[in-house]
């Protein structure tokens, strides 16, 4: 006999930590639409497999506060117990010994504060609040709502150019998405209880590159209904617009300020993610879809809102947020200081940039920041570094476009505040000086940075690019008589402009720059309502039907990834990046769906995804 | 075609075909509760549970055949499994089969006994309180949670009166909204009762105040028979469609001891010449069109309750068994009275929502209220056996008279396009002077499968454009099309139930078994059989006319026959 052991004390420590990670993942992807209450019993239930038992807080604590719930959760509740489980729950987070106990009090008071009003529904109404019903995540995670098991489908049944027209029903950019849509349909993908979500991305991505978008014919336009439409801007969001209405029988003209269409999809996203060539397939599409008319180097001031107004049946105003921020500091009027905006429309017209023996700094930490940093690479600058003042982790780049950046050589300068920029004698930006920060605690939802006392430090910098977001030019907008909150303009739920009949508003300029696949939402979402104001009820057919589900595949697989060409050969062009996934990888990620549309709750819920 | 080997048999199946479906047209018997053909494929029970090689177990409802799947159904290993499921459903539900109406046609009661199940343990579930008044009455307690009324009110009768809350093991089916059932829309179809595998949703019964009726001395009971009963009644008490004759019947109904036996028949060739005469009347006028059937008061609690704009063009005609209400206690009360007797008018429908229409009090005459009691015909069952009569071996006697005597036009009344039809037969005459051919009239291809069908037909100069629907979703689909002015009609039949009301909510229960088809076609053999089939060549019609009420639409029609169905009060 030894003193120590290599062995755990308690033997199923060992084998415990695969459960432990496969509890994380089913907890990831919880079900949206979920009710509140039934979850939070969830997670007491959790807290209750957590306890070891010690203290009088947990141990009897714990089990009243979920009777209490299970309580609320089966209407058996008055709001007298609402009252007993926050006070039990104030005493478990007050009294507690450890984390375990307190931790669980506070998450209980904290649920019983933000889900009010579904304790409220439960306790007075006898029923969960209104809205609350489980539906198909995918789908309801995507903005648009594209049928996503239905495409995935059809293409595991090989039926690829039917796929495109699923997707299309609901989105007219399959392509544009499949190479740089954020995914947010994976994120509760229910495969995560398997092994990992969906690459449902890939699998659209698999789609276009198979069968290219433009190939695919769009639905015949329904008959023609004499009413005319004009769309401000033809981004993802106006050209979606424009694409249903057009199906719908409508004549469209679509108005925008610059030569070429697409929007911040050409003129903000580079062509190594997003290759022009690929883009104008969608676009090319979109244009097919009934009587669009497209009016480029239009730009729309206040007085051309007020004839379109009066011209045009309705008005959608989708002009993105096309101006850059910048930073208050010292040095920022110096030559060699550009808005990333600038930067990226440059290269959207084909003008690329010639940096090299330049030293690049990008200020930011978003996607745009990335997309600046990867184009300097490729302008053959001779460093470039991005700036950020909080840590890696906090950047709201996709965690794939920073990897991608670094891999490619862009230097991440973290917690770095920039705190002036050095100007030499001709006038010309020569450095980024930054304070450096400590992560400090969580404010809003995120940790806070805060100066660290440490020396400030200097990047030598001949070219500084400014990516910390975009604001909208609203003037004409604002003075034609549209309502804006001083940064975008204002739409009610229903897109329509207070106050203005027949003008719709949406996208990055009434809510900021958000994504390609939500500006499309918006998009769809005007047609639709443009489409009831103008007296329809239009139905499309998208010319694809549903298959059947096979049983569901339970084998545990590794997710297929979509592959990019080597980091050292990539950054040298500004070809696309990625490379195409082959048919048996595209095969075995059709398979790992679980067709939620047809299983579990989908089976009620899932009718009617082929309607708006 | 897709070939899967089922049971070891190699079958082919449409592509796109479930397992169930696979297996039900192979012959194969595959148990289910919650499966509804075509309106709930959800596969919550699991208890049509099949083996897939390769694959395990699945829910035969809501798996897709797919080429060289090789399934079981009949292996121990699924038995086990479905019983086990089973089991757990039972673990739910008060089972109280002893005393409950759906004993003998309930699903899982008969699921039970084939699969050996045990009592549930304790304790039971508690049923959730219930107006007790209302016609459509619902015990939570029996609710298994199939969904199964959710999909009909809201596919099928477009009143989305059931949803579901909660999740996991707080789920429940509840009145949309947590509402009282009297403010939720309900049209009282009672689809959704003929469609519960169990006792959870059930009609009001009112046996017992038919009892104590006909027991007490001092009333006099007249029942009458709506044209559906005629073709159904026989199934809850065990007599072939052959055996269930109309005359079977009357003599069915005087063994229970009603004191007169007449048909809502009658009534119906009554209704015929109110409404024809309106629909003349109608057509000369400049009102908007078109004119609605008004005989189903489901479609009426409908109109009035989702689309209260059609309303007032309603037909102002009561429904037939109505009618016969009145002109019973308008026409007979003082002969009763004489012999110290008080009438007591029953109706045996095919209809839950007519429980709530006899009790409307805007429908009253001077001689009071219409019809006392309704009956739907399983609770006419359920009297007929506890009395015990033994239908099959009763002679066939006519209804009594002056009241008893009908046409073939009434009888079709019972079936989605019927009334339509008599009136286009009696509409024609009263236009013409001339009967027209039967073949003209003819709506025998009105299905609820198709949302509804129109005709334009040539009556003497005018054209009339016509159109049937049933099912309260094809309604609605109509009365879109009509307010959209993508259609225009003359004159418009509505049946809240599909098929009309021999598919109606108060008929005898056969678990997934679609009657209303069957049960039409013995309503158009009576007719083809029937000597009269004008009902303005009904003799005791013209009687009637002669010695109570002079002339269709005469002021004491109006007094009888006739209401304002805005008044009425929901």
């Amino acid at each position: 006999m030894g003193r120590l052991t290599v062995e755990p004390a308690a033997r199923a420590d060992g084998r415990m930590g695969e459960f432990v990670e496969a509890f994380a993942r089913r907890v990831e992807a919880m079900p949206p639409g979920q009710c509140p209450v039934g979850m939070m019993l969830g997670q007491l239930q959790a807290s209750m497999a957590q306890t070891c038992g010690k203290c009088t807080p947990c141990a009897q604590g714990m089990p009243k506060i979920a009777a209490l719930l299970r309580d609320v959760a089966e209407f058996r509740a008055t709001e007298a117990t609402v009252g007993e489980i926050r006070a039990k729950a104030a005493l478990l987070r007050d009294t507690a010994d450890c984390a375990v106990g307190w931790q669980a009090g506070q998450m209980v008071l904290a649920g019983l504060d933000a889900f009010a009003d579904e304790f409220a529904s439960h306790v007075e109404a006898g029923q969960c609040a209104p809205g609350t019903r489980q539906t198909v995540p995918c789908v309801t995670q995507c903005p648009a709502h594209v049928n996503v098991p239905a495409y995935i489908a059809l293409a595991e049944e090989g039926r690829i150019a039917e796929a495109v027209k699923m997707i299309r029903k609901d989105n007219p950019f399959p392509t544009a998405c499949a190479l740089v849509c954020e995914h947010p349909c994976e994120e509760r993908c229910r495969r995560t209880m398997v092994d990992a979500p969906v690459n449902i991305r890939g699998i659209k991505k698999y789609i276009v590159d198979t069968v290219a978008a433009d190939t695919v014919e769009t639905p015949a336009p329904l008959p023609v209904t004499g009413k005319r439409v004009a769309v401000v801007g033809a981004g993802p969001s106006g050209l979606t617009c424009a694409y249903f209405l057009g199906l719908m029988g409508h004549a469209v003209t679509v108005f925008e300020r610059r030569d070429r269409l697409g929007g911040m999809m050409r003129y903000g996203i580079p062509s190594y993610r997003l290759p022009r060539e690929r883009l104008d397939e969608d676009i090319r599409a979109v244009l097919a879809a009934g009587d669009i008319t497209v009016r480029t180097g239009c730009d729309i001031q206040t007085d051309q809102m007020r004839e379109l107004t009066e011209e045009y049946d309705a008005v959608y105003v989708a002009v993105g947020a096309q101006g850059g921020k910048t930073l208050s500091i010292e040095g920022v009027d110096a030559a060699g200081v550009m808005s990333a905006v600038d930067v990226l429309e440059a290269i959207g017209d084909e003008r690329y940039p010639d940096f090299t023996g330049k030293n690049v700094v990008v200020v930011g930490g978003g996607n745009v920041a990335m997309d600046c940093a990867r184009t300097a690479v490729r302008a053959h600058a001779s460093s470039v570094t991005v700036a950020y003042r909080r840590r890696l982790e906090d950047m709201t780049a996709l965690p794939s476009e920073i990897e991608a950046a670094m891999a490619e050589g862009v230097e991440m300068m973290c917690l770095q505040a920039p705190a002036r920029i050095e100007v030499d004698a001709e006038g010309r930006a020569a450095a980024l000086v930054c304070q450096p920060q400590r992560i400090g605690a969580v404010r809003g939802g995120r940790p806070a940075p805060v100066a660290a006392s440490r020396p400030e430090v200097r990047l030598a910098a001949d070219l500084v690019i400014i990516a910390v977001g975009q604001a909208i030019e609203c003037a004409p907008f604002s003075e034609f008589g549209m309502e804006h909150d001083r940064t975008y303009l204002c739409a009610d739920e229903y897109l329509r402009a207070p106050g203005l009949d027949g003008v719709f508003v949406g996208g990055d300029c009434q809510w900021g720059p958000k994504t390609v696949i939500m500006a499309i939402a918006a998009g769809k979402t005007a047609a639709a309502n443009i489409d009831h104001e103008l007296g329809f009820h239009h139905e499309l057919d998208c010319g694809a039907a549903v298959p059947p589900a096979r049983p569901n595949d339970r084998t545990a697989y590794g997710r297929v990834q979509v592959a990019e060409r080597p980091a050292c050969e990539r950054k040298r062009d500004f070809e696309g990046v990625e490379v195409p996934i082959t048919d048996e990888e595209a095969a075995q990620e059709c398979r790992r769906c679980l067709r939620c549309d047809v299983y579990g709750i989908g089976a009620l819920t899932g009718r009617g995804l082929e309607a708006w | 075609m897709v070939a899967i080997t089922l049971n070891g048999r190699a079958v082919e199946v449409a592509e796109g075909s479930t397992l169930l479906e696979a297996a039900m047209a192979a012959g194969i018997d595959i148990p289910t509760l919650c499966y509804l053909k075509d309106l709930n494929c959800i596969g919550s029970c699991r208890v049509c549970l099949v083996e897939v090689e390769g694959t395990g177990l699945v829910a035969a409802c809501n798996t897709a055949a797919a080429e060289g799947m090789v399934v079981r159904t009949d292996t121990p290993q699924v038995a086990a499994a479905r019983r086990a499921n089973l089991q757990a459903i039972m673990d739910d539900h008060r089972a109280l089969c002893a005393t409950c109406v759906r004993q003998d046609t309930c699903a899982l009661r008969f699921l039970s006994s084939t699969f050996n199940l045990q009592d549930a343990g304790d304790p039971l579930p508690v049923p959730e309180p219930w107006d007790a008044a209302f016609p459509l009455q619902r015990d939570s307690s029996k609710c298994i949670k199939c969904m199964r009324c959710v999909a009909i009110c809201d596919k099928v009768q477009h009143c989305g009166v059931w949803d579901f809350t909660g999740t996991g093991p707080s789920t429940k089916v509840i009145v949309r909204d947590n509402l009282p059932i009297a403010d939720a829309g309900c049209a009282l179809c009672g689809q959704c009762i003929t469609h519960c595998p169990t006792g959870a949703l059930t009609a009001r019964d009112d046996v017992g105040r038919i009892m104590d009726a006909i027991l007490d001395p001092a009333v006099e009971t007249v029942v009458q028979v709506a044209p559906a009963v005629r073709a159904a009644w026989g199934e809850s008490v065990g007599l072939s469609r052959d055996e269930a004759t109309p005359g079977r019947l009357a003599a069915a109904l005087h063994a229970v001891g009603f004191d007169k036996v007449f048909d809502t028949d009658f009534a119906a060739d009554l209704t015929i010449m109110e409404e024809g005469r309106e629909f003349v009347e109608f057509l000369g006028s400049d009102a908007p069109r078109p004119m609605l059937t008004s005989c189903c008061p489901g479609w009426v609690r409908f109109v009035k309750l989702h689309y209260p704009e059609f309303t007032a063009q309603l037909s102002s005609a009561k429904s037939p068994h109505q009618m016969m209400g009145a002109v019973v206690k308008n026409t007979l009360a003082a002969e009763a009275d004489e012999a110290g007797k008080r009438l007591f008018v029953v109706s045996i429908m095919p209809c839950v929502a007519k429980k709530y229409e006899c009790d409307v009090p805007e429908l009253a005459t001077e001689a009071g209220t219409d019809v006392d009691a309704v009956l739907t015909v399983r609770e006419f069952g359920r009297l007929l056996r506890m009395v015990g009569v033994d239908c099959a071996a009763l002679p066939e006697t006519p209804f009594d008279n002056p009241l008893g005597l009908s046409t073939g036009a009434a009888t079709i009344f019972g079936r989605t396009g019927g009334v339509m039809e008599a009136a286009l037969r009696s509409a024609a005459f009263l236009i013409t002077g001339e009967n027209p051919d039967f073949g003209v009239c003819d709506t025998t291809d009105a299905t609820p499968e198709t949302p509804w069908i129109s005709r334009e037909l040539a009556v003497g100069d005018a054209t009339v454009r016509i159109a049937v629907a049933s099912g309260l979703e094809n309604t609605a689909k109509l009365l879109a099309a009509l307010k959209s002015g993508e259609a225009a009609f003359d004159f418009v039949e509505i049946m809240a139930c599909p098929g009309g009301c021999v598919g109606g909510g108060g008929q005898p229960i056969a678990f997934n078994c679609e009657l209303a088809s069957d049960r039409a076609g013995v309503l158009n053999r009576l007719d083809a059989g029937d000597a009269l089939r004008y009902s303005h060549e009904n003799p005791d019609i013209a009687q009637l006319y002669a010695d109570w009420i002079g002339e269709p639409l005469s002021h004491t029609a109006h007094e009888w026959l006739h209401t304002d169905q805005e008044t009425w009060q929901i």
